[in-house]
């Protein structure tokens, strides 16, 4: 437990600015996001891997916030879901959640977004499946996934021009 | 029934109701700027963790906590005989159940543990690490005891009883006896008789119980902060738990993360948080972590029900015969109680169907297991597949189609008010008009020849029907309100008219995600006429809006609706009342449209707006008659009069494909065809149906808190209790009829959990229909590749 509570000192940036702090051994970086810089769109499920609520970017690539250490991130660029939102890299994708109401609570939905961004990311035609598949490590008890699913397939398929 | 005057309303230019608007909710979310109860940061919190009891059935030697107490950032722990001195003891009955028993229940067990997963003691810490760590030296010397485990052998007469002064583990028993079933039985030609199995569910809302209760000694008031689809109900429970002056506690609910029914209970580890920051005079948080929801939320449906179904060889249904059996926890809910769900099984089930004889028999008896209440649709899945099921096996000897057997025995359209079997009143339901309506939108025909041809390759599909109905709206007649629960049964709305004309909209029920702010705003906007932006919709703070129910059993649009309306219709004459004195013109030759008073003629020249009505009934007084006393807030409060429900009905169709081989299942695609009468957002109303569905689907699939013999439940992580992924589930289809209800003059019934009852039912007969060939069939839920390869006598 000791070697848990020791403390390091991180530098990284978060959502593009610079932040440096010490931390706890084990705190998590959603925790750290969520708890230090006050980013709450990063929101815990389950704590335990399996439902992605904690979904952040770590230099790029989506990671459950739950898993991975605070440590882990220092001298990497963490982006949230309050970061994606200023640059816009997904408005549409937002605007097409809310149109569709694509989420309910909208506890799942900052982990929802950023996963499925990486689908949009891939710039590839993707069929009704192959969103769901991509969006199964992502839980939503609200919405029966349909309107999810709607959502993702129409951004995808307006920004490959398809329709 | 809506009067002709209000269609106007409903159908002019100016209405919202039965349009799609987003909701303004969804855009914070999408934003990451949603607001939920762990978000708030309230200065000098203390966080709780709990020790909770690692037995089913244990009695307390002993508790030591100096370890615990000693380490740095702990700042109190108190066990359950200490708590006890604080809190008040519960004991969920109502006193329109004769005959219930539930032992008395506090806050945290005091020298026994009845549950696995019952707290034991609190722990308050700076931080929840530091609590949690704690809570790990704190030790206790426990006495292993005997549980109950087994619904089947509870009441047998060798049974260990959970609570000696009881005499025996039996809660309730109740029954139904109408007709003459004996008789029936007796003529019939078939007889149709199972048994079925269904396993324990939770809610696994993704956002976890949760409350910040914050007590301030110089006003001596409670505020509480905390993710609740009930505040009014948990401020007076609380209050009269805490000893406090109702008026001085305050429920706020900010943004709710999921509820389904989980969140309208009285948890002893959320009494227990809020006792701490009384006497700590702190603030104190507590967190459900997901493990200890799982021991320590609100589980549901563990039933298993015997069903005879009696019929004519034209396939007639003469009577029906049911007996169900549920094993709840050691303890009954407070204060809404854990029978319900059987009373609520035996109410419903045969529900769609114009037989009159009908016997049920529902025994409720407790369990060393956590405590089980209501959960969305309470009862329904239970209650549809026990008879859906019998009467597709009544199809295949009767040597009827599944729709036709369903035509041939449904109450008709055109035969309400009418009686259900078990004896309630139903009124505006189109079980006829639904079903034709998803045979179409299935291709029902095109379907089963395409099922035909595949099972000549070898490919087995199944095609699955089940039709419902679906109580909502509960009246005070025969629900909580009867038996003495402190739950509103009705709700209430204020609208106000404020100096800029826009309009502010307090309400009674509560906003989880479901669109009821925007659903009400949506309302509020059509009864007085102005457009949808200059509303404002607050709901979920005892302090800030009217008393009510809040949201439970479906009830947000077809109650709090109600009263929006109204209250809407009031302000709107107050206005044309005002606008009469000021423009000298009788008031019915005026109407309040886009925001403005108008001609009642054309609806097109603006007399007045109602940013000048606000003006001078706010500020410029003076410009009226002494005698004229603007009344620019209107209260309404509405409820259900003379029937215990508002009854929804619809259909659900499943596709499904079973492969043999391994016991796997495909679900191809998902209809659901249901009346919730007036649809006031299409894509809200939708997508209710479509979450409904899916949860339901989890239960007849996934979803099973499994427990050994010792009481202990072995599967209580997320990665093991399996919930519904989005490569799990079919796209759903879904369509509705409305027939307004004459409950009300909006015409809304409730839309929230129709799509969770007829789910589980469907996709059973679609399974059972994909079996036919090789004469097997399954009664158990969850439908597990499993219990398939054991059906099909694979393994
Ligand atoms: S909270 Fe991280 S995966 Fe659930
Ligand atoms: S919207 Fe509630 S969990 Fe997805």
């Amino acid at each position: 437990m000791t070697e848990l509570k020791e403390r390091h000192e991180i530098t990284l940036t978060v959502n593009g600015e610079t932040v440096t702090r010490t931390v706890e051994a084990r705190q998590h970086l959603v925790d750290f996001l969520r708890n230090e810089l006050q980013l709450t769109g990063s929101h815990l499920g389950c704590e335990h891997g399996v439902c992605g609520a904690c979904t952040v970017r770590l230099d790029g690539e989506i990671v459950r916030g739950c898993l991975t250490l605070a440590v882990q991130a220092d001298g990497a660029a963490v982006e949230t879901i309050e970061g994606v939102t200023e640059t816009g890299e997904i408005a549409d994708l937002q605007e097409t959640f809310v149109e569709r109401n694509a989420l309910q609570c909208g506890f799942c939905t900052p982990g929802m977004l950023l996963t499925a961004a990486e689908l949009l990311n891939a710039g590839k035609p993707a069929t009704r499946a192959e969103i769901r598949t991509h969006l199964s490590g992502n839980y939503c008890r609200c919405t029966g996934y349909h309107a999810i699913v709607d959502a993702i397939e129409t951004t995808n398929n307006k920004r490959l021009g398809t329709k | 029934m809506a009067d002709t005057g209000n269609e106007i309303i409903f159908e002019q230019s100016g209405s919202y109701v039965g349009r799609t608007l987003s909701r303004p909710g969804a855009r914070r979310s999408v934003m990451g700027r949603g607001r939920y109860t762990d978000d708030i940061q309230v200065a000098r919190t203390l966080h709780a963790a709990f020790l909770r009891s690692p037995y089913a059935h244990a009695r307390i030697l002993n508790i030591d906590t100096t370890a615990a107490a000693a380490m740095p950032g702990v700042t109190r722990i108190v066990t359950g005989r200490e708590l006890a001195e604080h809190v008040e003891p519960w004991h969920g009955i109502l006193s329109s159940f004769v005959g219930m028993k539930s032992a008395i229940q506090h806050a945290m067990a005091v020298d026994r543990a009845c549950w696995q997963g019952e707290p034991v003691a609190i722990v308050v810490a700076e931080t929840r690490a530091l609590a949690e760590d704690a809570v790990e030296l704190i030790e206790v010397q426990w006495e292993e005891l005997t549980p109950v485990v087994d619904k089947e052998t509870a009441l047998d007469a060798g049974s260990p009883v959970i609570h000696p002064e009881m005499g025996d583990n039996l809660a309730l028993r109740q029954d139904i006896d109408n007709g003459d079933v004996d008789a029936a039985f007796a003529a019939a030609d078939h007889i149709i008789e199972d048994s079925f199995e269904f396993g324990r569910h939770t809610a696994v809302s993704l956002e976890s119980r949760i409350l910040v209760a914050d007590f301030d000694p110089s006003t001596e008031r409670l505020t509480i902060h905390t993710s609740s689809q009930v505040p009014h109900m948990i401020k007076t429970v609380f209050a009269k738990l805490l000893r406090m002056p109702e008026h001085n506690v305050r429920i706020i609910a900010p943004d709710v993360g999921g509820s389904f029914g989980l969140k309208i209970h009285t948890f002893g580890d959320e009494v227990a948080t809020a006792a701490l920051s009384m006497i700590l005079k702190r603030p104190v948080k507590f967190i459900a972590d997901r493990l200890e929801s799982f021991v320590s939320d609100i589980h549901a449906r563990e039933h298993r029900v015997r069903g005879r179904l009696a019929l004519n060889k034209d396939g007639d249904i003469l009577a029906a015969d049911i007996d169900d059996l549920t094993g709840v926890g050691p303890y009954s809910a407070y204060p809404r109680t854990s029978v319900f769900e059987a009373v609520q099984v035996i109410n419903i089930t045969g529900g769609p169907y114009k037989h009159k004889n009908y016997r049920a028999k529902a025994t409720v008896v407790y369990l060393n297991k956590v405590p089980m209440s209501q959960y969305r649709a309470v009862g329904h899945p239970i209650g549809i597949t026990v008879f859906e099921s019998l009467l597709d096996q009544a199809a295949v000897v009767t040597g009827l189609d599944p729709v036709d057997i369903r035509r041939r025995n449904f109450m008709p359209d055109d035969g309400y008010p009418a009686v259900t079997p078990a004896g309630l009143p139903a009124n505006d339901l189109s079980h006829e008009a639904c079903l034709e309506s998803l045979i179409k939108r299935m291709d029902y025909d095109g379907l089963r020849r395409e099922q035909a041809e595949l099972r000549e390759k070898g490919i087995y599909r199944g095609i699955g029907l089940a039709a419902f109905i679906k109580g909502t709206a509960p009246s005070p007649v025969g629900y909580y309100g009867a038996g003495r629960a402190p739950i509103a049964a009705q709700d209430a709305t204020t609208v106000s008219l404020e100096p800029s004309g826009a309009v502010l909209c307090l309400v009674g029920v509560t906003e989880q995600g479901q669109g009821a702010d925007t659903v009400m705003a949506q309302i509020a906007a059509t009864a007085i006429g102005v457009p949808i932006e200059n509303v404002r919709v607050i709901s979920g703070d005892t302090d800030a809006v009217p008393y009510g129910g809040g949201t439970y059993a479906s009830r947000a649009t077809g109650i709090g609706g109600e009263a929006t309306f109204q209250a809407g219709r009031a302000l709107r004459a107050e206005i044309l009342r005002i606008a009469g004195v000021l423009l000298q013109s009788e008031p019915s030759t005026l109407e309040v449209f886009g925001g403005n008073v108008v001609d009642a003629a054309n609806h097109a020249n603006i007399r007045v707006t109602l940013a000048e009505i606000g003006r001078i009934g706010h500020f410029q007084l003076g410009e009226l008659p002494n005698d004229v006393q603007p009344e620019l807030s209107q209260t309404r409060h509405f409820r259900v009069k003379d029937v215990p429900y508002i009854y929804t009905n619809g259909i659900h169709g499943a596709y499904v494909e079973l492969d043999p081989e391994t016991g796997f299942l495909k679900l191809l695609k998902h209809w659901i065809v249901e009346d919730c009468g007036r649809v006031i957002n299409p894509n809200l109303a939708d997508e209710q149906v479509r979450g409904g569905a899916v949860q339901g689907l989890g239960g007849a699939l996934f979803e099973h808190c499994i427990y050994d013999d010792n009481g202990q439940m072995i599967n209580a992580t997320m990665a093991d209790y399996l919930t519904p992924m989005a490569g799990d589930m079919p796209d759903i289809d879904v369509a509705h009829i409305q027939t307004p209800t004459s409950a009300s003059e909006l015409g809304a019934k409730g839309v929230g959990e129709s799509g969770v009852g007829g789910a589980p039912a469907a996709v059973l007969n679609a399974v059972n229909d994909a079996m036919m060939p090789f004469q097997r069939h399954i009664t158990a839920q969850p439908i597990t590749p499993q219990s398939i390869l054991k059906a099909l006598g694979k393994i």
